[in-house]
Formats: structure tokens, C-alpha cells, sequence
């Protein structure tokens, strides 16, 4: 049968190279920036450098005089059709949410905050004015410390009387989905142990590669939007939802993104006065921001204290966990700056069987940038703080860390299992996992040059860090997202176009930035459809083209917007399949489809499904009554969320006298279900790791007691690059996911999620010895070598932040 | 971003150079490679109305013998000095220590002189010809030259011996054939400015110190030279211990600075530990 011998290679599972990176590499690719329009301005912000002030007064004759400028806009100058930034997830009915003006009025509540916007003929022309706009500032007392914040002693917002924004609750008692975490810390007091430890998340920066850039153009039917996001279809909900423009006058274009990794989820105040700017002055408008302008304006990450309580029985069984977050969310709520905690709150439990639970987060609003989603949002600070009381509970007992995990976890024979925080785990095997990433790490052999150089007295000491880690990924079920406030669905949407050529044109509704869902999704459409994988074409990004859509963060291209597709494409071969059936004159009952092509059983006789594309195209021979059209489209809501799950082993080595810490080894053995290109698998798991190791040991955004950003550029926010890290030892196990046909899980977040306890366990076990208990992130030498210094002075280390501390 | 406007020249000799930088005056800034005035010009930290650019001065390039010193021009790149043979040969330490200036890109625009002129005291090049006594050949207006040994080069912050109306031409490095040399770098990741750096070279006699060189990159104002320390090195056997010793005092009365990186005290540690690892493998390699 030449059947089987013209079926396209399967292409699940190839390490494809990617089709996007010819174009990205050899600079044929289109960012925003690069987007010129004919007559088109240029924007630049006039941006406050005071935490928070009284504006007395903006003087811009000397600006508008310039040359070659338009006009310079403030906030005097708004009306409502400039709309407001809107925060699309009140995590409780209370939430006190400030409102957020596209341009600030009367007052700035963040170092960064936009005051005054110059429009000019060229980019210099903007800039050079910007400078000549004088703004009088009366300074006001600026909430800043997260702690002092919560005290309401100096307030971010005055007029709202509290910086405290929500207090949102979870508790198994309460919920029937386990017991109550008191009686099992008073059970664990009087005969057990109880670790209780508070453990600081550092504020970091997104930092993507390529900084954010709108360009609006007003003019036509449509007005149009290009914008380095992760959200075209949410920017254009909510434009359409605050600023007057109906809908379907609205088309938002997210071109080549360069990265996101959550920062670019947001809708900024940048976008908004462009879009309200090109409409008063009927002219294409340009801004793009600086990189000083990125690292203070665009919204941040994590920032938490986390107060944690773990009971467990003298023999290592967790017994309760009880959670108290205190989350900083800067002056504004963003988009799901509050939800981002709340979504951690699924996520302290993590692998093991915790029969009482209790979480607790407070938002909190301070006079700095807005935090939202940073790559993981919410689980990374839930999974650092289980990993790092795991460890510190073996320690306690004297332990290995692993045997202890091991104890807790949910075993491979008890999926779906249901967990005290409520959600149905599908699938998983912790033990299989683990078994083998300690024999890739080479997990004895480690432990025994530790004792070695322990026993020598070696000035560098080897530590070992564990994560044994899962998460929530593909947002979401959408009832569950309506059970949580969230203002949106969960679904995703993608169409299947087959050309008269027999080629596929595909739409999705995830809008990738550096993912590479065209290839990674080719690969499924031409399975499916068992079509070349080079005539696929996968288009997104554009609400004209991909008309449906909630875009790309959480993990969810795949494993919502992977099954979209899926679905998609399996209903173009039933609409093709009568099709083929009259072609070949045979039953429908009678076709079978392989590998791309119709056959009538029994009989050699068939039709490739391209071939039924080019008769539905010229339409001259179709059933009676069929409409001449094989596209399909489906919109898919998950049913559950989706968990990836790993074993990450880091060794570090800590030099005692100085405090460097430097990776030795790290082995991953992530499970992620299916793989469909394991290329980008592991690219993903690189640069999650990557990022993961950088909140560690080098990220952080510090303000300073003025409320200026310290680090506000890359000479002290420290990205390290591939000179700074080793080369990862990377594998997979896969229990496929039960939850969507073809079995893949999430990967985008994994490694960042993972790799921060790791290193962080590590570094602790290296030094424990002296007697550290704990290091704050970024575990900088400065640091590690106090911590090492004052545990030897007979000071234990503690938890305590400040430059060089 | 885009920097303000300014004027530009690209003068051709020392001498139309000079005259750009008498007639400009205070509104005048030499550009060299531009890897740290672009930056500030860029971040609009400062705004010259007049830049004048010696990237077309030919002879302010290349490395030469000149007997007992090497001539390095000012506008040599960081690349050519860090590959130069002469250099490798009779000042091992600046090979060493320019290697590690920030990354390839910046290292083949960024030039010798021009960074030794901007004297920021985070930067690699200052120390090492601080303890190989360099001496810095500035020009005047009217033609004249005068030298400047390293002790006086060095000035405060950011500043240096040379006028506003003069430029550096030519950096004269006295050999030190046969000498051990080591640039101890302490960074958090690769591209930064050094936290504390130590710069070392040695010259062993079986096993003993004969004569040592110490610098410091980062521990005050100005690179620093541990001339005490050298003295204590003196006829010292070239072993851990006996060079610990020697360069317990070697932070004492320093004022570094204190950052995100670390306090004053902490880098008052680091330069101890960093002296002594790198005059440790500058003697026995």
C-alpha cells in the first residue's frame, strides 16, 4: 500500500528547527518599532522622579514652542475618551482599588509615573522637549517598606484612608477540603515539630529583550493598534471597554514581540495615550520606551514576605501548612497585579499530602512601580516557600531532604488525587522522576565530595539543593476563573483554513513572543491533518486575522490554544470527509482517514485531503446541499488546569571567604507530558532556569529610601548571561495529561518556577554547617559571606534585606 | 535613547585636536572608543555642546619597544593590548587585566587610553599600570608635551591629570620581563564593573618574592597602590600562609565605596583575599 509510504513522518516529537528563527536572526523580522507610517509623530513621557508628590504646576510653552513639535498634552487635557486602566481581577468583593488615570493629575504615586506627554515630528524632536516641560512637585511622604506599608502609617493613596488593598482567604476547614490547620500546629507543638520561618520574595523586573513600543494609527475604518504585547485581544476588549471606540472599530496587532515572560500582559498607560493622542491629532503616532523607561514603568514581580508555618510528626509526616502573605502590589492594581498571589495559593501544597492547609494574602499598595505576572506568577513564590520549609523540616529532623519528600508526596497509583487547596491533579509519577534525575545528577557521589571537603575543612563548600516542584498551568477552567473574580474566560480559539492549493492556513488565539508556537503548532496541524508541515502556516497576533482569542501567558498556547487547534483540524476531515466520499463515489460509512489521505476500505481507491480542498474550492462537484467550505474552527475551554511537574538537583559551590556562589551542577528531569518539539522544550527549560537561578542569586529591585530604583538599569540589576551559568543537565519523563487528546502539560514556566529553590537549598546546605538558617534572594556574595560571618559569630542568620546586608 | 544635540569634529592630528579643545573650551568632550561617554550621552547624564572625536588620529595607535618601556598610544584598543605580544611579553599584568574588561564588543571599540583618561575607578586598566609605574604623556596647547607618573595620574573620582585644553597621547609602560602577573576580578556576573580587583605581578627567586607590584581596582576614589604591602612581600617565600600575612594590612585606610554590591567593610575583606590569591598565583603562576 503506498498509503503508509506517502504518510508524512510524524511530526510530535521532531526536534524541528524553528521556522520563525530565520526570520528573527537575520533581521527580517518586524517589531513594532520598526513599523513607520506616512506623517507619522513621535511620543515622549514626561515622567515623575518623586515616589509621591503634589503637582503644583506643569509649564509647557518652552515645549510647545520647540521646533517641530505638535503639541505637549497633560492631564488637563484628557477627557473621558482617554479612558483608564483597568484592573480586570478584584481577588475580594472590598478590593480597594485606586483608580488609575492614563496620565497622572494632581499627584504622582510612583518614581516613573507619566505627568505630561510631547508629541513631535520626529523621536529626538519628543525627546528634546520633554526636557523643557517644568513640572512643580510639592513632595508628599512616600509609602515604601512592604511592612511599614501594611501598618498604614504613611499612606501610598490618602484619599483611600488604608494601603491595604484585599484580604483574600483560603482555608481547607472552612472549604471541606481538609482539616483545620490550628488543631494540627497545636497537635505538632505538643508532639511533633513545628518550623515556622518567613522568607522574603524579591521584586524583580521582567526585562525583556525588546522594550515596549506602540504605534497607533487612527486613520481608516478600523483605527489600528500595534503594540509589543502578550494580549492583543485583551488590549482591545479593554479599549474598547474604557475609551468610547465600539469594538469592531478597534484592530490591535502585536507584530514580532520580543519576549514578554508576563510583563508585556499588561495594559499600559504608554498604549492608552498613544491611542488617545493619534485620535486628537488624527495622525499615526509612535512612542517607544527606554530601557530606563522599561525598568522603571514597567510593572515588576514578585515582592511578598511570606510568613509560613509548617506541623509536621516527629517521623517527618506534614501534619498542616498555614500560609500569611504579605503582597506588594506598588501604586496601582494592574491588570491581575492582586490575582497573582491568589494564584500561588493553589500551589504551597505543591506534591504532598498536607491533610490541613490555611493561606492568607494581603495586597498591599506602596508608592513603587506596579507588580504584576513575572513568569510563573504566583506559583514561583508558593513553590520557593514549600521547597525551602521541605528542606529546613529534614534539616530539623535530621533527614535527607528527599527521603523526607518522599514520605509526603502523592505516589504515581494515586492519581487524579485531590488536594487540600482543591484542585484535581491528573497525573504525575514524583517517584519516577526522581529516581532519575539523582542518577543523572550523580546524587551520591555529590553527597560524598560534600562530606569530603566538609570533613577537610575545604574554604569551598559544596552545597545541594532540591526542588521537587509542580504547578498550575493553562489558564483556565473558566468557571473557575468566575469562581475567583477573574473578569475573563479561560478558553481559547483557533481556525483551520484549507486553500485551494491544499495548503492550511491556520489562526490561533495565543499571541506568541518568542515561543515559537508556528512551529511547535505546524506540527500538530500537520499531524492531524496529515499535511507537510511546510504548508502549514500558523498566523496570530492580529485581531483581524486571529478574530478570537485570550492570548499567551500562564502556559496556556499549548495546552488550550494546542487544543483548539486540535479540535479544529479534527473537524475539517469530518466536513471533508462526505466531500471525499462522493469524489471516490463511495459511503461515508465506507472512508477511513490516514495519514492525510481518504481511502475507501478495501479498495486502493483514495483522495488526499488536500485533494478535497482544491474540489472544495472550485466547488463544481459536491454533495447535494453541501456548502463548499472544509474550514473549521472551535473555541476550547479546559476542563482543569494542567501540571507539569519535575525533580530540579542543583550543587553549588560557596566560596566561604568571599561568599560567591557559583553553580556546579544542575540536572531537571521535568515531566511535561507530550512532547511535541523537544528543541523548544528545552530552550524553554534553559531560559526558565535562567531566570529562575537569577532571582536567586542576582536579580533585584531595590528603591531606596527616597523611593527611587536603585537598580534601574543593567549596570545593578544583574541579568546574567550564558557566561554566568553552566551548561544545564536537562531531561524529561512524561506521564502524559489526561485532560486534553494529545497529553502535553505547560513548559513555558516550569524552570523559572522550579530552579529558585534549588539554588536558594543549595546554598543553604552549604553553609548550614556554620550554622545559617537562612539567606534573603538574591543570595549576593555580600550576603552569604555576613550570613557565614555572623552564624560563626554565634548569630544565626536571619531574614533581613538592605544593600550589602 | 537619543542624546541631546551636540557639534562634532574628527580631527586628524594631535595638534588640530587641541585646537578643537581650545576653542570649545568647557563645552568641549574628547570621544575615544565611546564605550563610556556614549552611555552618558545616551542617559542624557551630561550634554556637551562640541564632541570631538580622535578616532581618525592615526598616530595615537599601536604598541611600540621603545628599550626599557613599551609605548602604548592612547587610542589602542583594549582588544590589540589585551593580544599584544610585546605586552604579553614585558607587562603581562595589563594583558591579564584588560581581558577581563567587560565583553568583546566593548573591548575592540573601547580604547586603552580613553579608559585610563575617564579613570573610573571601577575599571580594569587603572590598577595595573598604577603598579607597573606607568607614565602618561600628556599633550599640551602650543605643542609641548609633559609626562606624569602613575602616582600623580590618578587624581580623584573620575578625574586625572590631564587639563581640559590637553589630551593623553601615549601611555609609557616600564618593562617587567619575566615578572608573574595576575588580575584577581571580583564580579557577580561577568559583565559588571569590577567589585573589588586586585592587580599583581611578581617577580620570583626560587621560590621567594624578590619583588612584588600591588594595585587596587575599586577601593577608593582612585586606583590605589599597596606600597606598604610590596614592602612586606619583599624576600617572602611564595607560599599561602607567608603571603597572607604580608597582605593582612592591605585594606587599611582604604575608603571604598559601598552599593548593592557590598559595603565598605565587606570590600575591605574581599581586597585582602583577592591580594593574596592573586599575588599567590603571580608567583607561582
Amino acid at each position: 500500500m503506498t498509503v503508509t509510504a506517502d504518510r508524512p513522518a510524524a511530526e510530535i516529537g521532531r526536534d524541528r528547527r524553528r521556522k520563525e528563527d530565520r526570520r528573527l536572526i537575520t533581521g527580517s523580522s518586524r517589531y513594532t518599532d520598526n513599523i513607520v507610517l506616512p506623517g507619522m509623530l513621535h511620543l515622549a513621557m514626561v515622567r515623575s522622579p518623586f515616589a509621591h508628590a503634589r503637582v503644583t504646576s506643569i509649564d509647557a510653552a518652552e515645549a510647545k514652542a520647540a521646533a517641530n513639535v505638535v503639541a505637549v498634552y497633560t492631564a488637563a487635557d484628557l477627557d473621558e475618551s482617554a479612558g483608564v486602566l483597568i484592573n480586570a481581577w478584584p481577588i475580594t468583593p472590598d478590593q480597594v482599588t485606586p483608580v488609575h488615570p492614563v496620565l497622572a493629575a494632581d499627584r504622582v504615586t510612583f518614581a516613573g509615573e507619566i505627568v505630561a506627554v510631547v508629541v513631535a515630528r520626529s523621536a529626538a524632536a519628543a525627546r528634546d522637549a520633554a526636557e523643557l516641560v517644568d513640572v512643580d512637585y510639592d513632595e508628599l511622604p512616600a509609602a515604601l517598606d512592604l511592612k511599614e506599608a501594611v501598618q498604614d502609617t504613611v499612606l501610598a493613596h490618602p484619599d483611600l484612608g488604608t494601603n491595604k488593598s484585599a484580604l483574600w482567604v483560603f482555608d481547607s476547614a472552612a472549604a471541606g477540603t481538609g482539616g483545620n490547620v490550628e488543631d494540627a500546629i497545636t497537635a505538632a507543638r505538643a508532639d511533633g515539630v513545628v518550623i515556622e520561618r518567613e522568607y522574603r520574595q524579591n521584586r524583580l523586573i521582567p526585562a525583556f529583550m525588546e522594550p515596549r513600543s506602540v504605534v497607533v494609527d487612527p486613520t481608516g475604518e478600523q483605527l489600528t493598534m500595534w503594540s509589543a504585547t502578550q494580549v492583543p485581544h485583551i488590549v482591545r476588549f479593554a479599549l474598547a471597554a474604557t475609551t468610547g471606540v465600539p469594538e469592531n472599530k478597534i484592530r490591535v496587532i502585536a507584530p514580532d514581540v520580543g519576549g514578554g515572560f508576563g510583563g508585556k500582559l499588561q495594559v499600559t498607560p504608554e498604549e492608552w495615550l498613544a491611542w488617545w493622542i493619534a485620535r486628537q491629532v488624527h495622525k499615526p503616532v509612535k512612542y517607544t520606551e527606554t530601557r530606563s523607561e522599561s525598568m522603571i514603568a514597567a510593572h515588576h514581580g514578585r515582592d511578598q514576605w511570606q510568613k509560613l508555618t509548617l506541623a509536621a510528626t516527629k517521623d517527618g509526616r506534614v501534619t498542616g501548612l498555614k500560609v500569611e502573605l504579605t503582597a506588594d502590589l506598588g501604586s496601582y492594581v494592574a491588570i491581575v497585579g492582586g490575582g497573582v498571589p491568589v494564584l500561588g495559593a493553589f500551589m504551597f501544597n505543591a506534591i504532598y499530602k498536607i491533610p490541613a492547609y490555611h493561606f492568607a494574602c494581603q495586597t498591599v499598595l506602596t508608592n513603587k512601580t506596579w507588580t504584576d505576572a513575572y513568569r510563573g506568577a504566583g506559583r514561583p513564590e508558593a513553590t520557593f516557600a514549600i521547597e525551602r520549609l521541605m528542606s529546613d523540616l529534614a534539616d530539623e529532623l535530621g533527614m535527607d531532604p528527599l527521603e523526607l519528600r518522599e514520605k509526603n508526596w502523592i505516589t504515581h497509583e494515586e492519581f487524579p488525587f485531590t488536594t487540600v487547596a482543591g484542585l484535581e491533579y491528573d497525573s504525575g509519577n514524583y517517584e519516577a522522576a526522581t529516581a532519575s534525575a539523582k542518577k543523572f545528577f550523580g546524587y551520591d557521589e555529590l553527597r560524598a565530595e560534600q562530606a569530603r571537603r566538609r570533613a577537610a575543612g575545604d574554604p569551598v563548600q559544596l552545597g545541594i539543593g532540591i526542588s521537587t516542584f509542580t504547578e498550575m498551568c493553562g489558564l483556565a477552567p473558566s468557571r473557575v476563573l468566575g469562581s475567583l473574580d477573574y473578569g475573563a474566560g479561560g478558553w481559547e480559539h483557533a481556525s483551520v483554513r484549507m486553500l485551494a492549493t491544499g495548503k492550511v492556513e491556520v489562526a490561533t488565539g495565543t499571541s506568541a513572543h518568542g515561543q515559537g508556537h508556528e512551529t511547535a503548532f505546524s506540527q500538530i496541524v500537520a499531524d492531524r491533518l496529515g499535511v507537510p508541515f511546510e504548508d502549514v502556516e500558523i498566523l496570530h497576533g492580529d485581531t483581524q486575522v486571529s478574530v478570537k482569542g485570550l492570548d499567551t501567558y500562564g502556559s496556556r498556547s499549548l495546552v488550550v490554544g494546542g487544543e483548539a487547534l486540535v479540535k479544529a483540524a479534527d473537524k475539517v476531515v469530518e466536513k471533508a470527509k462526505p466531500v471525499a466520499a462522493h469524489l471516490l463515489e463511495a459511503a461515508v460509512d465506507d472512508i477511513e482517514f490516514q495519514g492525510g489521505r481518504f481511502g475507501v476500505k478495501g479498495t486502493d481507491a483514495g483522495v488526499t485531503i488536500q485533494e478535497v480542498a482544491g474540489a472544495v474550492f472550485t466547488a463544481h462537484n459536491l454533495p447535494d446541499g453541501m456548502e463548499p467550505s472544509i474550514d473549521a474552527e472551535a473555541t476550547y475551554d479546559p476542563i482543569n488546569f494542567n501540571y507539569p511537574h519535575g525533580t530540579h538537583l542543583c550543587a553549588v559551590e560557596v566560596d566561604t571567604e568571599t561568599g560567591q556562589v557559583r553553580l556546579r551542577k544542575y540536572t531537571c528531569v521535568d515531566d511535561v507530558g507530550t512532547i511535541v518539539n523537544p528543541l523548544i522544550v528545552e530552550g524553554q527549560v534553559h531560559g526558565g532556569l535562567a531566570q529562575g537561578i537569577a532571582q536567586a542569586l542576582y536579580e533585584d529591585a531595590v528603591f531606596d529610601d527616597a523611593g527611587t530604583l536603585v537598580s534601574g538599569s543593567f549596570v545593578d540589576y544583574l541579568v546574567p548571561s550564558a557566561a554566568d551559568l553552566i551548561s544545564f543537565d536537562a531531561h524529561h519523563a512524561s506521564t502524559p495529561a489526561t485532560t486534553n487528546t494529545l497529553g502535553t502539560k505547560g513548559v513555558g514556566e516550569a524552570g523559572t518556577i522550579a530552579s529558585t529553590p534549588a539554588v536558594v537549598n543549595a546554598v543553604l546546605d552549604a553553609v548550614r554547617q556554620f550554622g545559617v538558617e537562612d539567606i534573603v534572594m538574591p543570595c549576593s556574595p555580600a550576603r552569604v559571606y555576613a550570613a557565614i560571618a555572623a552564624a560563626r559569630a554565634g548569630d544565626t542568620g536571619t531574614t533581613t534585606e538592605g544593600a550589602g546586608a | 535613547m537619543i542624546p541631546a544635540a551636540f557639534d562634532y569634529a574628527a580631527p586628524t592630528t594631535v595638534d588640530e585636536a587641541l585646537a578643537l579643545l581650545a576653542e570649545h573650551g568647557e563645552d568641549a568632550k574628547l570621544i575615544a572608543g565611546g564605550q563610556s561617554l556614549l552611555p552618558v550621552l545616551r542617559l542624557r547624564l551630561n550634554a556637551p555642546e562640541f564632541v570631538i572625536d580622535l578616532g581618525r588620529i592615526d598616530a595615537l595607535r599601536g604598541v611600540r619597544d621603545d628599550g626599557g618601556a613599551l609605548v602604548v598610544g592612547a587610542m589602542t584598543t583594549h582588544a590589540t593590548v589585551a593580544t599584544d605580544p610585546l605586552i604579553a611579553q614585558h607587562a603581562a599584568l595589563v594583558s591579564k587585566a584588560v581581558r577581563t574588561v567587560a565583553d568583546a564588543q566593548v573591548r575592540n571599540r573601547g580604547t586603552f587610553g580613553g579608559a585610563l583618561a575617564h579613570a573610573d575607578p571601577a575599571g580594569d586598566v587603572g590598577a595595573p599600570a598604577l603598579a607597573l609605574g606607568a607614565q602618561f604623556v600628556i599633550a599640551e596647547q602650543g605643542g609641548g608635551r609633559r609626562t606624569v607618573d602613575a602616582g600623580d595620574f590618578f587624581v580623584d573620582l573620575f578625574e586625572t591629570a590631564i587639563g581640559e585644553d590637553e589630551l593623553l597621547t601615549e601611555i609609557r609602560i616600564p618593562k617587567h620581563t619575566g615578572w608573574g602577573a595576575h588580575y584577581e576580578k571580583f564580579v557577580r556576573i561577568a559583565q559588571q564593573w569590577s567589585i573589588v580587583a586586585v592587580a599583581a605581578t611578581v617577580r620570583a627567586e626560587g621560590g621567594t618574592i624578590a619583588e612584588a607590584r600591588v594595585a587596587l581596582t575599586n577601593m577608593g576614589a582612585t586606583p590605589l597602590r599597596a606600597t606598604a604591602v610590596e614592602e612586606l612581600l619583599r624576600g617572602r617565600p611564595a607560599t599561602e600562609d607567608a603571603i597572607r600575612d604580608a597582605v593582612s594590612s592591605v585594606a587599611d585606610g582604604t575608603s571604598p565605596p559601598a552599593d548593592l554590591n557590598g559595603d565598605a567593610d565587606y570590600r575591605r575583606h574581599l581586597a585582602r583575599v583577592l591580594t593574596r590569591r592573586a599575588v599567590l598565583t603571580a608567583a607561582t603562576g
